[in-house]
């Protein structure tokens, strides 16, 4: 099962996750996703019918502490990071255009 | 070094020793740390595997130490120890980096719960070390601030993704460090740098304050020169931790003392499989392994595991998913670099193709893919099929056997450059690593041999779930058989030659 990815999908999987990604950048990464995906490809001739996914290790179940209440971070400390502060906020570009 | 050995000869070598030469206040821990200052002052600058050196810290933390000392105070079981922690752990008030030019300028408001035991156990801080940017890669050349070097070749890599803990630990930096393990992130460059490496049961470990990678996979762990300083910082850093929902809330003890108690009466299932895909000087070392724990009165025998090797496709499918996932909040909004765009989604389109490397940019999208509509079921799910098959597989194993003994690695360190035109040559690296990973269960590196060229050669020891006292009691057993010179700290052979 060979597997070919074209550019135009890897453009779209580009902004899938908000990656900018030039045309050039677009046929080498189509190339290199392509043989990865090839070798990894076994896994799909695999029969594995009635072997359930494993998502995790542990046996997990949810966890909660005590409702308790306790310091937590500082917001100057956090925000101290962003790129964008206002207001002691995380300031972002216009989300929604002008009104009509 | 102050750990290597006093001059009147300290009984107990490494970290326990230093660490009860300073409780018993026979040394200072500002003076190790003068001395470790001193140290990767004169290497780090040719080796690279400091990020930040946090030496004022260090200095502060040593006085402590002492203090603690002089007033009769305990100091704790790592005092006036250096540890070097590697750059993807949070540190309050440091650079976290995780070799991304994403986070070149940012600084977590806390630190790692790892790094909070280690400091209260008196250890001291040296720096953040270099790494495979976001952990992903295996020789360390991924970093935007450039490669670490192996000290015992500086022509060759460390391995990766933590090649800067193994190198600072091999090159005597430090004589222990904290890595992360989630493909073979840990044993994978222990092996190459010829020092301990220990991946901890999935949950052992609290992850809080790890940036994550890919989280099901995830764990932090131990460098250091020797078996018993590995088991003792593990000592120090496992336990539950109510800051990660996936810690486990077991009692952790017995580690120490495993790693003098002998094989006696152990069940080893040397894995067949990976002797095939292994160098010669790599399976042959397990060939050897295998008779010093016989020798030791374990009960070895020979095991075919194939299901095993269909791990690395597995992992390379449920590994970059994961981590599209969780590198989505690398935005430009709350933390870390920006690049301005005309409207939101344009400024973190930019943001993260200026942000991430090639690798990372690589991992994001193959991860995207394969979660993405009319592929999720064909390669994700799959994958996910082929873990509970490798977890089966132990399983079936552990039946028989208490711990398997493996190659860590496929070969020997190679040289700068020589894996980095194509992607997959460099994940094949961690073929032997990757199913402890997927099964969430423990597995170690332990030096044990020199190849022709005199470049180290690990072997590994695998466990099942929170096996880690037969683990540490078969790795105590092959360090003492290894072939001489097997292990690091190699600065001081290297610098008396000069």
């Amino acid at each position: 099962m060979a597997v070919e990815l074209s550019s135009e999908e890897v453009l779209h999987v580009a902004r899938l996750a908000r990656l900018e990604l030039g045309a050039e950048e677009s046929t080498s990464a189509a190339r290199q996703l392509s043989a990865i995906l090839e070798h990894v490809d076994a896994v799909r001739a695999l029969d594995l019918g009635g072997i359930p996914p494993t998502s995790h290790p542990l046996e997990l179940v949810n966890v909660l502490r005590d409702d308790v209440e306790r310091p937590c971070l500082d917001r100057a400390d956090v925000l101290a990071g962003a790129p964008a502060v206002e207001d002691g906020r995380f300031a972002v570009p216009r989300i929604l255009g002008e009104a009509p | 070094m102050s750990w290597s050995g006093g001059p009147h000869g300290a009984p107990e070598p490494g970290a326990v020793g230093l660490a009860a030469r300073v409780r018993a206040g026979e040394v200072r821990a500002a003076d190790v740390a003068e001395e470790t200052l001193e140290r990767v002052g004169r290497r780090d600058g040719e080796l690279h595997c400091f990020n930040v050196v946090t030496a004022d810290a260090m200095r502060s933390a040593a006085a402590a130490v002492d203090r603690l000392v002089a007033s009769g105070a305990d100091p704790g079981p790592l005092a006036g120890v250096p540890v070097a922690v590697k750059d993807n752990l949070c540190t309050r008030g440091v650079p976290t980096t995780c070799s991304s030019k994403m986070l070149e300028h940012w600084v977590p408001p806390y630190d790692a719960t790892v790094v909070t035991r280690l400091v209260a156990a008196g250890a001291l801080v040296v720096g953040k070390t270099n790494l495979d940017e976001f952990a992903m890669g295996s020789s360390t050349e991924n970093s935007a601030f450039g490669p670490t070097r192996n000290p015992w070749d500086t022509s060759r890599v460390p391995g990766g993704s933590s090649g800067g803990s193994a190198a600072a630990v091999a090159a005597d930096l430090a004589p222990l460090a904290l890595g992360s393990d989630t493909g073979g992130s840990i044993r994978q460059p222990a092996a190459l740098c010829g020092v301990v490496g220990i991946k901890p049961t999935y949950g052992l470990v609290s992850r809080y304050g790890l940036v994550a990678f890919a989280s099901s996979l995830d764990q932090v762990g131990p460098f250091a020169a020797t078996v018993a300083d590995a088991a003792l910082v593990l000592e120090v850093i496992a336990g539950h931790d109510e800051m990660d929902s996936t810690s486990l809330d077991r009692p952790v003890e017995g580690l120490l003392d495993a790693t003098g108690s002998g094989a006696g009466g152990l069940r080893v299932g040397v894995v067949a499989d990976f002797l095939a895909d292994a160098s010669a000087d790599c399976a042959s070392a397990v060939r050897a392994a295998a008779e010093v724990l016989a020798g030791a009165g374990a009960a070895v025998e020979e095991v075919a595991l194939p299901e095993l090797l269909h791990g690395l496709s597995a992992y390379y499918l449920i590994a970059p998913a994961e981590a599209s996932s969780n590198l989505a909040r690398y935005d430009g909004v709350r933390y870390g670099l920006r690049v301005d765009g005309d409207d939101v989604e344009q400024m973190n389109a930019r943001t993260r193709a200026a942000g991430f490397g090639p690798e990372v940019r690589r991992r994001i999208m193959l991860g995207t893919y394969v979660l993405s509509a009319g592929y999720y079921d064909a390669y994700y799910a799959q994958a996910q099929r082929v873990r509970t098959l490798v977890a089966r597989t132990f399983a079936r194993a552990y039946e028989r056997f208490d711990v398997l003994l493996a190659p860590t690695t496929p070969s020997v360190a190679f040289p700068l450059g020589a894996k980095t035109a194509d992607p997959l040559e460099m994940y094949l690296a961690d073929l032997f690593t990757i199913p402890s990973n997927l099964a969430g269960h423990p597995a170690m590196s332990v030096p044990f041999a020199l190849d022709p060229q005199g470049l180290p050669v690990g072997v590994q020891v695998l466990a099942p779930a929170l096996g880690e006292v037969a683990m540490l009691r078969a790795a105590g057993v092959l360090e003492a058989g290894a072939a001489p010179g097997a292990r690091g700290p190699v600065a001081s052979r290297s610098e008396a030659g000069r």
